[in-house]
């Protein structure tokens, strides 16, 4: 952990670990007996349900639990359903988990290999929604907003990961793919990879327009780079989508490359282990992977006490369970050792105003926790700014009373969401 | 599922980068220390015993409130020793010990907790405590009648007084140097300029205090003392080192006009006040009715402190008019 410096009026230097020129090959780990996946699909009694736990399921299929919905997950093994059950995730989303028994002999489903010679929006939509590096939902949604912009995002946004770094470094020709095939099936044209400075070499042979990214944190979060591609600030609480930009990770297009050349869906997800020591690998393993096979494989102790954190160290989620499993998103698995996790307090502001120092997006976070400690989401969004956050935690990171401001931030944009579509839905 | 290991769930961001508040406060009181120990070599064994009895009651005080308040104790976080330490700075040694218990129980309880503690209260305690004990026993703070019992081998009188009484003639044998080194009388750790300076420059380095707010509030004395000096009244007004070096200028520099709670957080908000205390505090040395300026021109601009607060740059991605 990188603590304040002596000299402290100094601002803290948080820099992005820079994938090295010999990155080693990721290390292949295949799950041992069961993958779990989420779908988003909730359901009761009542609805029609379209699996049974002892279904039997192939690599590649669609699993759809609802019988009417279009949502659905892709099983990334061969194997037999042991539990369909519901589970929530951060925040309190409801969620349904899908628990699969590995078969030994693989067989693999068949149907995108009979449409992927023809590559379109929709059978994308329909058998890729799920790749491992997480293609966004507004590539598919119907709307009037003209979006004349992809632009690949091949720098890790948190510290310490180097995923998709690597996959500049190794898949170009599979970024290469993915882009001609997204160029074909939305028809834009302009497609711009932000990578730092030691990939540029690599980017550009990818076809894309490079844009090198700094190397101090928070510069690769997507708000300040597409700041930088754009020439101009995202107007607070507008999405990106809004001023007809696309924002992918350089893994989902190396993904969907991949799909269209060898005619599978993708299931493995690259992964930057990192142990209690600082020690870091790169793995390799298929969505679902409980994340006790990957410690077990690279034999990490997690013990009471300790933190499993999914994500990077400044903006990643924290996990209760082993059992856990590597979803499409799961950039980075950190296990934290219990003598330096950091305490938080209940102390109120001091005011010392160091959180105000740091903000990149110069947000008042002094006077917004105010706000946010009891419940005040509007005005903390009317008068505060609480929209120009761009969710990078280091208002939390330098808090001197040690207040989880970052966490407040969230929670209050997460609440002001669902009051908003409630609104939306009342009307 | 049983018998199943139980980690540490909590949110993002998993790093801090190690501050905490007690950490910033007794590093305060350190460097602070600095300047009381001129203070106990010249006033002996009284100061130790106002120092002492300072922290100790301010302490107590904060944890009688925690107990009736039913809060958690919070002693812990040395601010209470803080205050104490920087209340006792400001009096003379001979301070009595009931002069002492009210002023700490006024700056805890009064500057403090009924604000509802740490972080909220609008002035700073310990200049709201001196205040409150100036007005209501004016002899405390003289320093003259109170360090009658000293016999020291430089000028006997506090500068400022004789300044606000006699004018600068009067104040003509000391020099700036005598002043930085602490050849003066006054408060038991507001006195030696040289080591404010030094503990200032340690707490602005280490990153503790904000170097804008001390920096203005210099720069706010000296220009305005300097104007005073050049185009006032002939020989009517002291000149900027003076000014600068004596009374509370640069214990209220460096450490009472950057206290946390009662003072901005922004760029020009921090130059704004700084400077409007600076030149508060001349203004009422040279003109007021007061012999030293720093203890009401840092309460009035704590007054205005949330308004300059609001002196804001604009977030990022703000629409105006919004
Ligand atoms: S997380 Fe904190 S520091 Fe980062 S942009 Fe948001 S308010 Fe500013
Ligand atoms: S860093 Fe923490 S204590 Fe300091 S002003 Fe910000 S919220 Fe308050």
């Amino acid at each position: 952990m990188i603590k304040r410096s002596f000299f402290g009026l100094q601002k803290p230097r948080l820099e992005y670990d820079i994938v090295s020129a010999a990155a080693p090959e990721p290390r292949e780990i295949s799950a041992s007996e069961t993958v779990q996946l989420f779908s988003n699909t909730v359901f009761d009694k009542k609805d029609q349900v379209a699996l049974q736990p002892g279904d039997e399921v192939k690599t590649g299929q669609k699993l759809t639990i609802l019988k009417e919905s279009e949502d659905y997950v892709i099983s990334p093994v061969t194997g037999t359903i042991t539990s369909i059950s519901p589970c929530t995730g951060d925040f309190g989303v409801q969620m349904t988990s899908i628990i699969i028994n590995r078969k030994d002999k693989e067989e693999k489903d068949g149907r995108f290999n009979e449409i992927s010679k023809t590559p379109s929006l929709q059978n994308t939509k329909d058998f890729l929604a799920g790749l491992p590096g997480v293609l966004p939902s507004a590539l598919f949604s119907e709307s009037d907003r003209k979006i004349d912009t992809i632009v690949i995002n091949g720098m890790d946004t948190d510290l310490l990961v180097n995923t998709k770094q690597y996959i500049v470094k190794t898949s170009t020709s599979a970024i290469k793919k993915g882009i001609q095939i997204l160029k074909e099936i939305t028809g834009i044209e302009n497609f711009v990879i932000a990578v730092p400075e030691a990939l540029s070499l690599e980017a550009s042979s990818t076809g894309a327009a490079v844009k090198t990214v700094s190397s101090i944190y928070p510069k690769a979060l997507p708000h300040l780079v597409l700041k930088e591609i754009l020439g101009k600030e995202i107007p607070a609480g507008s999405s990106f989508e809004e001023l007809g930009v696309l924002l992918i990770g350089a893994e989902a297009v190396a993904s969907l490359g991949t799909a269209y050349t060898t005619n599978e869906i993708p299931t493995k997800k690259i992964i930057t282990v990192i142990d209690k020591h600082g020690f870091k690998k790169l793995i390799s393993t298929i969505l679902g992977t409980p994340l006790k096979d990957i410690f077990s494989a690279l034999s990490i102790s997690a013990e009471d006490s300790d933190r499993i954190i999914i994500g990077g160290p400044m903006t990643g989620s924290s996990v209760y369970t082993e059992d856990h499993p590597i979803c499409n998103d799961t950039d980075a698995v950190i296990v934290q050792d219990r003598n330096v996790i950091p305490f938080i307090s209940d102390n109120a502001c001091i005011n010392c105003g160091e959180c105000v120092r740091i903000c990149p997006a110069k947000v008042p976070a002094n006077m917004l926790v105010r706000f946010l400690e009891v419940s005040q989401y509007e005005e903390a969004a009317d008068s505060y700014d609480l929209f120009s956050c761009i969710e990078c935690g280091l208002c939390s990171y330098v808090c001197t009373a040690k207040i989880p401001i970052f966490q407040y931030i969230r929670l209050a944009k997460y609440e002001l969401a669902r009051i908003h579509a409630a609104e939306a839905e009342n009307v | 599922m049983f018998n199943q290991k139980k980690f540490i769930v909590s949110h993002a961001p998993f790093w801090q980068d190690g501050s905490s508040i007690s950490t910033k406060n007794y590093h305060i009181m350190l460097a602070a220390m600095l300047s009381v120990i001129p203070g106990f070599l010249q006033y002996g064994g009284p100061a130790v015993a106002v120092v002492c009895f300072s922290i100790a009651t301010a302490m107590i005080w904060e944890l009688i409130i925690n107990h009736i308040s039913k809060r958690p104790v919070s002693i812990g976080d040395g601010n209470a020793a803080m205050i104490g330490l920087l209340f006792a700075m400001m009096v003379p040694a001979t301070t009595p010990w009931w002069g002492v218990l009210v002023g700490t129980l006024v700056a805890v309880v009064i500057g403090k907790q009924i604000y509802g503690g740490l972080g909220g209260n609008p002035f700073n305690p310990v200049l709201v405590s001196i205040a409150i004990l100036s007005l209501s026993w004016k002899g405390m703070f003289d320093f003259d009648e109170a360090l009658l019992a000293y016999d020291f081998d430089h000028t006997m009188i506090y500068p400022l007084a004789a300044l606000k009484a006699f004018g600068p003639d009067s104040v003509s044998s000391f020099s700036s140097v005598d002043l930085l080194m602490g050849r003066q009388i006054g408060g038991i750790g507001s006195t030696c300029g040289i080591a404010i300076i030094i503990g200032g420059i340690y707490l602005i380095a280490r990153g503790f205090i904000r170097w804008e707010i001390s920096a203005s509030f210099i720069a706010g004395i000296f220009i305005t003392a300097l104007l005073f000096n050049m185009f006032g009244e002939e020989s009517k007004y002291a000149g900027p080192l003076f000014h600068l070096f004596t009374g509370y200028t640069l214990i209220g520099a460096f450490y009472l006009a950057t206290e946390d709670s009662s003072s901005p957080v922004n760029f020009i908000p921090m130059l704004i006040y700084g400077t409007g205390c600076g030149v508060m505090t001349i203004l009422i040395r040279n003109i007021g009715a007061y012999v030293d300026g720093v203890v009401l021109a840092i309460l009035l601009m704590n007054i205005v402190n949330p308004l300059l607060d609001k002196i804001r740059p604009k977030a990022l991605g703000k629409v105006v008019g919004k």
